[in-house]
């Protein structure tokens, strides 16, 4: 089972983020389960969703507590919520930031978890380039195709698509493969730094 | 055809393939994506002939519904924890007068304190109505419970509610495979009143009755439910008949048959124990599970076969009475009656509280080495009831329960002085 928590704040498409990747698994022919963290859901609000994602039934309802990958949308997070609870050194971390993780405060990320499953995405700026809206969640389903092998982008389209629909449909497949490309690049940047 | 969605909506969808004819609901979390989408059905003609009444309350909704039913037509609707309280006279009447109502309760705790989280105080609150009272553990299970409701319903004239947790079921994204129209037509005939407010053929339903018939009035209601122990399995057969799904019945018995110890439990923490069981069998513990499914009527026969080969018992619950412990375990105490079983009570689950698999094993580990008491309370923060009891002992005005504990719970996160 691989199990993702997703962290933001409310009307960022926290909730929405967890159910579109439950349906790309599905789509893919795997089991899924997505859910939010249930709190009285606010604008800006912390929120929390879930989603799992494995190759038989998923019976278990706790919530996800020791996840494989965690994705921030929103860095204003970062000394305000335990986001990285229960993730272990083999984890994935996605953030949505034009930073680097150095420049959050957060330097021990690079000690925690493996660095070829670090990855920073400028996921608002992509989202208003492509969609005109700061949504950040479709591009960082895009950034987190390219991170983690789980689902692959053009299961998170067809997701995209069929919630969306349309030019809108489109505009965030588009921020999702511009997040997929740009993690991507940085994935390959650090083999090639790893073998030279 | 199996899709990835929402259970609410897995709801709305398939209370609209059952083709009702008057919705009317007042929305509370976590019931309102049901209502909501059902009403935008509705509204855009996907479902008719169906009349969506808007009201100003539950108590509005549940009388709506009553009339509608009186009236002959197919009624639902669909409420949660405060609301189900504010309706509850129309709730005892509804099923006094045998109206075939079939209604999802979107499983919340009570307040106050106001919570608006997953328990199942509001569907124990409501078991003396003289509904019968299904519980599902997973989102097929509560669709397809809802079919299988409206046949049982009608065919013994008495209300059905459709137990779900709310926000652990009701908001989740998961595989359900939805019947077609064709199906549900196949399994669920029209409407046929066993009786009906006919101006062609009046007669009065509601009747005042007095000390020389009120007790067998209740009695023929009584047997009515004991008759749907009957139906019950019955409608179960004839629908995984046709759609290949055991969803529904008395009782889900998972590896109880060479148990010595069982867990008792209804709704969707049924997974979670299951996922618990599974570890505890690998490790050598013969250990099952028995899922509840219609908690009114009470299978008090099927519980005990299930249950005839157990050393222990565990009843696992979200909900409890308080000044005298399990409510779910004081019914399946009725079918231990004469075993010498020992019987725990574990209340788990409460206003939303996480039921972690681990903590689920760790009471599995300590029943089989007899260390349960008879009721225990799951993951209870033992120093925060110290420190309140503290309070109370030492201080006249010491203030209410839920402000001290929540002051209490940010001192120890900020460093307690």
């Amino acid at each position: 089972m691989f199990q993702v928590r997703i962290h933001g704040r409310g009307g960022q498409g926290v909730v929405t983020a967890a159910e579109l990747l439950a349906v790309a698994a599905f789509n893919e022919g795997r089991h899924a389960q997505a859910f939010p963290s249930f709190g009285s859901e606010r604008t800006g609000a912390p929120v929390v969703s879930y989603c799992r994602i494995d190759d038989r039934e998923i019976r278990t309802r706790e919530p996800v507590m020791a996840p494989d990958a965690v994705i921030v949308q929103d860095v204003t997070l970062i000394h305000q919520v335990d986001l990285f609870g229960g993730l272990g050194p083999d984890g994935y971390v996605l953030i949505n930031t034009s930073r680097r993780i150095a420049e959050l405060g957060l330097d021990d990320l690079d000690e925690r978890f493996r660095p070829e499953r670090l990855a920073t995405c400028p996921a608002t700026e992509l989202a208003i380039e492509h969609v005109g809206r700061a949504v950040p969640n479709a591009a960082l389903l895009g950034a987190f195709a390219a991170l983690a092998d789980q689902v692959p982008l053009e299961a998170i389209g067809v997701a995209l698509r069929d919630r969306f629909g349309g030019v809108v449909g489109e505009q965030n497949f588009a921020a999702a493969t511009a997040a997929f490309e740009h993690v991507t690049r940085g994935r390959e940047a650090i083999t090639r730094a790893a073998t030279t | 055809m199996l899709r990835q969605l929402e259970g609410s909506r897995a709801i709305a969808e398939t209370v609209a393939l059952c083709r009702p004819e008057v919705v009317c609901a007042y929305p509370i979390s976590p019931q309102t994506h049901i209502i909501e989408a059902i009403g935008r059905m509705v509204k855009d003609g996907s479902l008719a002939p169906c009349e969506f009444i808007n009201v100003e309350s539950e108590f509005a909704a549940m009388s709506v519904s009553i009339g509608a039913s009186a009236a002959g037509a197919r009624a639902y609707t669909a409420t949660a924890s405060q609301g189900l309280l504010f309706m509850i006279e129309a709730v005892y009447n509804a099923a006094g007068l045998g109206l075939p109502i079939v209604m999802t309760l979107a499983n919340r705790a009570i307040g106050a304190p106001i919570n608006i989280w997953n328990d199942h105080s509001d569907a124990m609150a409501v078991r003396d109505t003289g509904w019968i009272q299904l519980f599902a553990e997973t989102n097929q299970e509560a669709a397809d419970l809802h079919v299988q409701a409206f046949r049982l319903a009608e065919e013994l004239s008495v209300p059905v509610m459709v137990c779900m947790d709310g926000f652990i079921l009701t908001h989740a994204v998961e595989g359900v495979d939805l019947l077609d129209q064709a199906t549900v037509d196949r399994f669920l005939p029209p409407y046929e009143p066993r009786q009906v407010l006919d101006p062609d053929d009046p007669v009065s339903i509601g009747a005042m009755v007095g000390p020389e018939a009120f007790e067998e009035v209740r009695y023929l209601a009584h047997l009515r439910q004991l008759d749907a122990l009957d139906q019950i399995p019955v409608i179960a057969d004839a629908f995984a008949e046709l759609t290949g799904r055991a969803s529904g019945g008395l009782v889900h018995p998972y590896r109880t048959a060479d148990a010595d110890t069982i867990v008792v439990a209804m709704g969707s923490v049924l997974g979670t124990i299951k996922d618990a069981v599974d570890r505890r069998r690998e490790a050598g513990d013969r250990v099952g599970v028995l899922g509840i499914t219609s908690f009114r009527p009470f299978p008090i026969a099927a519980v005990r076969r299930a249950l005839s080969g157990a050393r222990r018992v565990v009843v696992i619950e979200k909900a409890f009475s308080l000044g005298m412990g399990g409510v779910l375990a004081t019914d399946v105490s009725m079918a231990t009656l004469g075993s010498t079983a020992v019987l725990s009570t574990v209340v788990a689950g409460l206003g939303g509280r996480p039921i972690p698999r681990r903590s689920v094993e760790e009471t599995i580990e300590r029943a089989g080495r007899d260390q349960l008491t008879p009721l225990s309370f799951l993951d209870l923060d033992d120093g925060i009831i110290e420190r309140e009891r503290g309070r109370m002992a030492r201080t006249r005005r010491s203030g209410p329960f839920a402000e001290n504990v929540l002051r209490d719970l940010r001192q120890a996160k900020e460093g307690r002085p």
